[in-house]
């Protein structure tokens, strides 16, 4: 029919292969100051990021405010430049044999706040269009409104509407018919539903599943609300302070994790059980400046298991013995790393 | 976390499909006074333009015997000026002059102006630096200043007037244009539309003039009572408009001498530049808030 009629995703050149690559991201941000705009320092909003997302799998990123989650997104569609590292898209690698307009029509981007993403001075229908103008497509409105009527929204009854006369449920589905517009493979949300109340954050998650199985869609969730993560990812992604402390499975993770910011991120989660109620104290005391970040592991700060070993060399991503899908950064899993307590795992 | 399928389109009242400017135009007939000087600003540009038409007395035929007659003489409505000629023919041909000099420079630097900023503002980084530090330079000089003396530079004449007046509004606009195009390039949705892959002439296209014209072009609106003061002056200075031609910059020069001979009849000029320009201050006002879309 369209181009809203996706197949699975089978396209590419490596079917095997994973959907995305990074490798080794890093975007420090210049702080100028003085006289002549100098720069005096830098932020490593994301230093050193690393991982990869299967096709159709879900990849959900949590983390504390300013550890680098929305920078990490905003540099895999190129809307900030990356400093360094690599980005593959289904075995192309960004620069050399794809370009950020290519890459753009294949990885879409849901942003947190659903007003302020929409143009106030054009129609609902319009801005779904937008992408399918850009793009060449034929019958942009048509396909709008198609997709419109799939997020649900009837389109006789918003395409001529603006986005101040929608509410911010409407607003985050009219978000996503824009980017699914584009006809995407791997569409980024970037705290899509943070901004909505539960009930309609619930609507919009189930919407957003359907719409993986219907187009075969990859997805890249980023949340800092670890229920949602759970309930829409296959895999968790943890960040600290511009770098990856930990990938996992979702149920592998649930169960253990093994590194001690996630554990401590886990344990500020509101325990729903009062015959369970949570025990590992969490985290005191505020992340480090990312202008200066400690040495060696970014944690060691405020970590209780940290030793001499911990300030002087950062930890490897690697696999757990017991789980090799399970990566962490810690020298408490690595029996080599020098740490009085390594190799015996987490200390509960 | 089973949830119904069914999808919550809240209860919405039916679609009005309103454009934006249907709505500009709604509230506009809700603001009788922004009416009252929209028909003024109207009604003398429609004289202006009408003149030779409406029956008027040639303006530049004088007479030596009917020099100076006070306001309400038989035939001479608004009495005559110092040579005699009809002062009502005088100042409705001298809207002419006086309005086409004193919109026509905010209109080219309007243009230029926005242009200029909101590539300055969108594309920033070097780009804005170029642009906004020339822009500065211009902002050293006091605007009457600057226009005198480009206008002296150039030489008197209507064109040169116009280029210089142009050359003296192109800065405020710039400035403005630049700090609300980069007010809005920050925010997400161009952030969104650049996600699409369009190029930059596209997201300015659809995106940035949409939400940058309209407080520019309020500001400018404002601007144009500014310009018709200082055309005026040029022309009262002698370096505008030159003589016979009718303008009431001019007229109010030349008719100074007769203040003490006849002081309503030498205000006259004043007074239409005093009214045009706060009918454009008032208008200005109107615009900006019927073109505000979220109250």
């Amino acid at each position: 029919m369209s181009a809203i009629d996706h197949a699975p995703d089978t396209a590419g050149t490596a079917p095997e292969g994973p959907l995305l690559v990074v490798q080794d991201l890093q975007k420090h941000f210049p702080v100028r100051g003085g006289l002549l705009g100098r720069t005096q320092a830098k932020v490593q909003a994301v230093d050193g990021v690393s991982f990869e997302v299967s096709k159709g799998e879900t990849l959900g990123i949590v983390g504390e405010s300013g550890c680098g989650k929305s920078t990490t997104a905003k540099l895999l569609i190129g809307l900030t430049e990356k400093d360094k590292g690599d980005i593959v898209f289904d075995g192309q690698s960004l620069g050399p044999d794809l370009s950020l307009k290519d890459l753009r029509k294949s990885v879409q981007m849901v942003f947190q706040d659903s007003y302020a993403t929409l143009n106030p001075r054009l129609t609902i229908l319009d801005s779904v269009a937008f992408g399918a103008k850009v793009l060449g497509l034929e019958d942009p409105a048509g396909l709008a409104s198609k997709m419109m009527d799939r997020v649900g929204l009837d389109p006789d009854r918003f395409a001529h509407r603006y986005p101040h006369e929608l509410s911010g449920g409407q607003r985050q589905r009219v978000n996503i018919a824009r980017a699914l517009a584009m006809s995407p493979r791997l569409v980024v949300l970037d705290e899509a539903v943070s901004a909505l109340d539960k009930s309609v954050e619930a609507q919009v998650l189930n919407l957003l599943n359907d719409l993986r199985a219907e187009f075969g869609l990859t997805y890249i969730f980023i949340s800092h609300d670890l229920n949602v993560v759970r309930y829409i990812s296959d895999r968790i992604l943890v960040m600290y302070l511009g770098e990856v402390v930990e990938v996992a499975p979702v149920d592998s993770i649930w169960a253990a994790q093994a590194h001690p910011y996630t554990r401590s991120l886990f344990s500020a989660m509101p325990s729903m059980d009062p015959d369970n109620r949570t025990k590992v104290p969490p985290l005191t005391g505020d992340p480090p400046n990312p202008i200066n970040p400690p040495s060696g592991c970014r944690f060691h700060t405020r970590c209780r298991f940290a030793s001499e070993v911990c300030k002087a060399r950062a930890p490897k991503l690697a696999g757990l013995s017991e789980n090799a899908a399970h990566l962490v950064a810690c020298h408490l899993h690595d029996p080599a790393s020098g740490h009085p307590d390594a190799g015996q795992g987490l200390p509960s | 976390m089973a949830l119904a399928e069914t999808l919550p389109t809240e209860p919405a009242p039916a679609a009005k499909p309103q454009g934006y400017w249907s709505g500009v135009g709604a509230r506009l007939i809700r603001d009788p006074l922004t009416l009252f000087c929209s028909a003024v600003i109207l009604g003398l540009i429609l004289a202006a333009i009408f003149a030779p038409w409406i029956g008027l007395a040639d303006p530049y035929k004088g007479s030596m015997i009917a020099r100076l007659k006070p306001l309400g003489t038989e035939g001479h409505i608004l009495g005559t000026d110092e040579q005699g000629r009809d002062m009502l023919a005088r100042l409705i041909y001298g809207g002419r002059l006086t309005l086409f000099i004193g919109l026509m420079p905010v209109v080219f630097a309007f243009f230029i102006g926005s242009a200029l900023g909101i590539v300055a503002g969108y594309v920033g980084g070097l780009t804005n630096t170029i642009i906004m530090r020339t822009v500065d330079v211009f902002f050293a000089f006091p605007s009457v200043l600057l226009a005198i003396a480009i206008s002296g530079a150039l030489g008197a004449g209507i064109v040169n007037s116009l280029v210089s007046l142009t050359i003296v509004f192109v800065p405020p606009i710039t400035r403005v244009a630049e700090a609300v195009t980069s007010g809005v390039r920050a925010l997400d949705y161009i952030d969104a539309a650049r996600a699409t892959g369009a190029d930059a002439f596209t997201v300015i296209r659809v995106h940035v003039i949409g939400n940058v014209l309209s407080p520019i072009f309020v500001y400018a609106t404002s601007l144009t009572s500014v310009c018709m003061i200082l055309a005026a002056g040029l022309s009262f200075l002698g370096i505008g408009v030159r003589p016979p031609e009718p303008e009431w910059g001019l007229m109010l020069n030349t008719l100074r001498s007769a203040i003490y001979v006849n002081p309503w009849l030498s205000a006259l000029p004043g007074v239409m530049i005093f009214i045009t320009s706060l009918c454009l201050n008032l208008l200005s006002d109107g615009l900006r808030s019927a073109m505000n879309v979220r109250d």
